[in-house]
């Protein structure tokens, strides 16, 4: 399969999510210059971490300009595959694709370490291969990774399934000591409500190496891989995968 | 015309960046400054001499740029 990485100007984890989808994987990979149109027939779209844009005005608030979202927008709304990673998943929230927002880490440290994520969610195209309350320890590094959504939204969050990863203890169990930023309900990754598009503030594609320091990040890759060839299998028409997308984590504006 | 808009996290939602700075105001003896919230702060220049349609323009822009709805709320002044 074809892994398109949306390059933005400041972003610097483009490189490291290439390398897995390419060497770690053997899977295809094309690098999609922000200003571009075209998707270069990718099967699944990473929008990697780093400062797109410097982080000007808020963290992901100029990406949601770049001439290459309109694609991005079409492509999730087509139930395509997308993985937002750290600066990533804050350009998802910016542009309306996942319900919510950032806000500065409750410590006000930037923190880079690794965590431990208990996996809430396994019907989502980047978890598929994961067991439901598996833990898994992965890497983080944000300054801005503290999640919030207003009680309401939050309800509808949680009613609908949509928090893929949080925030635990090596035992998975929840508790303020290993809640890293203070993301409301110790949420580390949440999906859209046709569960398509994903937002993760950890970075599965530093941990696919034993070398680097762990190997928990690769069942990211592998759930990806995996759905996309059973839906080859299935059909002639692989592309996209999941069910269509619904426009409720658009942001009220 | 110009419009000056301010954009403050809402009242429900924590700053912790205020905090930190009130809790660096009371340890320089300022106990009597009760709470902090820190905001942004943005001067418009505006190709319009018409006041309404100077904060209808600023109020599209805050909406859809400089406030995130989610977190923030704004205030404009137009002269």
């Amino acid at each position: 399969m074809t892994f398109g990485i949306v390059v933005f100007p400041g972003s610097n984890c483009d490189e490291d999510a290439f390398h897995a989808a390419k060497d770690v994987f053997g899977q295809e990979a094309e690098y999609l210059w922000h200003k571009d149109a075209d998707l270069k027939g990718a099967d699944v779209l990473i929008l990697p971490g780093g400062f797109a844009h410097g982080d000007y005005l808020r963290t992901g608030a100029m990406a949601r300009f770049s001439p290459i979202m309109a694609p991005v927008k079409a492509f999730a709304e087509r139930g395509g595959p997308v993985l937002g990673i750290c600066n990533g998943f804050q350009i998802l929230l910016e542009s309306g694709l996942l319900p919510g927002a950032m806000l500065r880490n409750k410590g006000l440290k930037y923190r880079c370490e690794h965590v431990h994520l208990r996996v809430e969610q396994t019907d989502t195209p980047f978890t598929s291969a994961a067991t439901a309350g598996q833990v898994l320890t992965i890497p983080i590094g944000h300054g801005e990774g503290n999640y919030f959504a207003p009680p309401d939204m939050l309800k509808q969050i949680e009613a609908n399934r949509q928090v893929v990863l949080r925030y635990t203890d090596p035992a998975g169990r929840i508790d303020d000591a290993s809640n890293p930023n203070g993301s409301v309900n110790a949420i580390a990754a949440l999906c859209n409500d046709a569960r398509n598009v994903v937002g993760m503030m950890p970075h599965p594609e530093r941990a696919c190496e034993a070398l680097l320091g762990g190997v928990d990040g690769r069942v990211i890759f592998d759930s990806i891989i995996e759905t996309f060839r059973s839906a080859e299998s299935l059909t002639l028409q692989p592309a996209v995968v999941g069910r269509s997308a619904s426009l409720s984590g658009e942001r009220a504006r | 015309m110009r419009a000056r808009v301010f954009v403050t996290l809402k009242p429900s939602v924590f700053d912790p960046q205020g905090r930190t700075i009130v809790d660096a105001l009371h340890s320089l003896g300022y106990q009597n400054v009760a709470d902090v919230r820190q905001g942004k702060y943005f001067e418009l220049d505006l190709a319009t001499t018409e006041r309404a349609r100077a904060e209808q323009l600023a109020a599209e822009v805050a909406d859809k740029v400089l406030a995130n709805p989610v977190i923030e709320s704004y205030r404009i002044e137009v002269d």
